[in-house]
């Protein structure tokens, strides 16, 4: 290897690295809010990039069927929900909630009927297809199981990745998918070639990453999600609902996730279950900031990226394997270093 | 006159074990009533309950409003307010951020959120020393007045207060107690859950004593502090 192809290597790797830094961040919100690891990440990802693909093909995305199916399944949870405890006059900000707002995009490609749009136009719709289904997934299969153990929420995380990504193959076929690319440009630095595609994605997650920086140093929804993630009881003793905090945290890191697919479809070729591997990769990048802290989770993801770019070049069928076998030096690192999680009040006790 | 507060018949169990059985109690707008009692009496399960973290039998009645259907936070927005006994801070928040979540409730009101931002700073001064560092960082007696601090920004019309002088200073203490009297002449009633008798039953108004779970006596605080049993029981014999 010279020092032209390492560079080389290099590019890709923090491209790739940037990508999983959005969907490591995503995992890392959820999980501290909601204690949810939510394997399903990824396939919303892909579900972007696919629903983005259908547009370009001049299809009508399987999306708004998944859509529709959840935002009923919700609805009718939340009505029974709410007469149940007799308190009818929340109807109509539910109905709001799970009915109205979800269908308006699916209003919008109606009314589009496969015909194309401004490339901004199809990402934004391909986006605001996407971003109810984390939120509904929690109002259906999580938020009822609140108070449940991680392990239980973990299973019907897994669950629900296999109906998800079961459906995608449904909706757009076994075939893969690429996306237009969002720029041709080509900047030449000495003898790199740096692709503006690239440099799209890098700045994308930094954006991104310095919104929420803002969102929880500045914002008072922004701090109490971090109260709910901090300490669950005393955020509610303070008045902040965890399921309010929950379906935040689900439709932030929704946008994450759709971002992210929105990025990698024009450099990698989509399949209805890719998101999986996507979100397990940023998810070794998430547990090296030991699910909890988000700058690390970013570094985590960076090092994954760029790692699984050097382990190509040198044997690009063992590069999962190298990336996944990462994980067992991380986890022996934090075993050693890191007081355990689940002795929480004994930490509390002792800070 | 119906009281502010009225808990009657109220069953609070951990399985099968029933930590709490057939409590009443009422507390009058503007009183500081104290349940003082052994450890495991069922103190803070009581406290617990009328905050809606433990589900009970029974009838608890805020300000003519039957509390059974309403959760913690919609409790919490009508005026009732609990400091644990663990505190529960936000410790890798600020001192401010912490104080700012406890108005989460009536964040809307950005004034007045300000105004009791600088009452609470005038009641404690080293609150506001430390208005940047982290809550994690206090020590005890700081946190005790963080958490304080934090319920009053939510303008409590109710305050369940839960053990404050749990594992502070003697003098810390004297500190805590004088600023519980000075909440009352502001307008907070108040529900003082106490082990420490002596300090419990000069500041307050009515008391009740808790053994296993049930209401052993009651009365007016002061008479409580003379009657016989309570001396032998609570105060170490001193009178």
């Amino acid at each position: 290897m010279n020092l032209e192809i390492a560079l080389l290597l290099a590019q890709d790797g923090i491209a790739n690295g940037a990508i999983y830094v959005l969907v490591a961040l995503g995992t890392v919100l959820i999980f501290t809010v909601t204690r949810v690891i939510f394997v399903p990440f990824g396939d919303i990802a892909a579900y972007a990039a696919l629903t983005l693909a259908s547009f370009q093909l001049e299809r009508t995305p399987g999306t708004i069927w998944l859509v529709m199916t959840l935002a009923g399944l919700a609805l009718a949870m939340e009505v029974y929900t709410l007469l149940r405890r007799g308190e009818a006059h929340r109807l109509p900000m539910a109905l709001l909630h799970y009915a109205v707002l979800p269908l308006i995009p699916i209003a919008a490609v109606w009314i589009v009927g496969g015909q194309r749009l401004p490339m901004a136009a199809e990402i934004a719709l391909a986006l605001a297809l996407v971003m109810p289904i984390a939120p509904l997934l929690y109002r259906i299969a999580f938020r009822p199981l609140a108070d449940a153990p991680v392990l239980v929420l973990l299973i019907v995380a897994l669950a629900v990745h296999f109906a998800i990504s079961g459906l995608a193959l449904l909706f757009f076929g076994p075939e893969g998918f690429r996306t237009e690319p969002l720029t041709r440009a080509m900047f030449t630095i000495g003898t790199i070639v740096i692709t503006g595609q690239s440099l799209l994605i890098v700045g994308a997650s930094i954006v991104f990453g310095l919104l929420l920086f803002l969102f929880f140093g500045r914002t008072m929804a922004g701090k109490a999600l971090r109260a709910t993630a901090i300490n669950r009881t005393g955020a509610r003793l303070v008045g902040i609902r965890p399921a309010a905090a929950g379906e935040l945290a689900f439709l932030l890191a929704s946008v994450l996730a759709g971002t992210s697919g929105i990025l990698i479809g024009p450099v990698a070729t989509l399949y209805y279950d890719s998101g999986f591997i996507l979100g397990l990769k940023a998810f070794v990048g998430a547990i090296i900031g030991g699910l909890v802290s988000y700058p690390v989770a970013a570094l985590g993801a960076v090092f994954v990226g760029l790692l699984e770019s050097y382990a190509s070049f040198w044997n690009s069928s063992l590069k999962e394997v190298v990336v996944f076998a990462s994980l067992i030096p991380v986890l022996l690192w934090r075993s050693l270093t890191f007081a355990h999680l689940e002795d929480e009040d004994e930490a509390e006790d002792a800070a | 006159m119906s009281a502010f507060l009225e808990i009657d018949d109220i069953h609070v169990a951990y399985g099968k074990m029933e930590a709490v059985r057939g409590v009443s109690l009422s507390l009058q707008a503007g009183q500081i009533v104290t349940v003082i009692g052994p450890n495991g009496a069922g103190k803070t399960t009581l406290l617990e309950a009328t905050i809606g973290l433990l589900p009970s039998r029974g009838r608890i009645v805020f300000d003519g409003i039957d509390l059974r259907r309403l959760e913690i936070e919609d409790r919490v927005a009508r005026g009732l307010c609990l400091v644990p006994e663990r505190r529960e801070l936000f410790g890798e928040l600020s001192v401010i951020d912490n104080l700012l979540l406890g108005a989460y409730a009536r964040r809307r009101d950005r004034e007045g959120v300000r105004q009791d931002l600088a009452t609470v700073f005038e009641r404690f001064a080293r609150l506001a020393e430390r208005r940047n560092q982290l809550a994690a960082t206090l020590s005890g007696g700081e946190r005790q007045m963080l958490a304080l601090g934090r319920a009053l920004m939510a303008r409590p019309r109710l305050l369940l207060l839960d053990e404050p002088s749990l594992g502070l200073a003697p003098l810390v203490v004297r500190e805590i107690f004088r600023i519980i009297a000075s909440l009352r002449s502001s307008g907070v009633s108040i529900l003082l859950v106490e082990q420490n008798a002596l300090a419990a039953l000069e500041t307050a108004d009515y008391a009740y004593v808790l053994e296993t779970g049930e209401i052993a006596h009651s009365g007016a605080a002061a008479a409580l502090m003379h009657d016989p049993k309570v001396v032998a029981t609570y105060l170490g014999g001193q009178a």
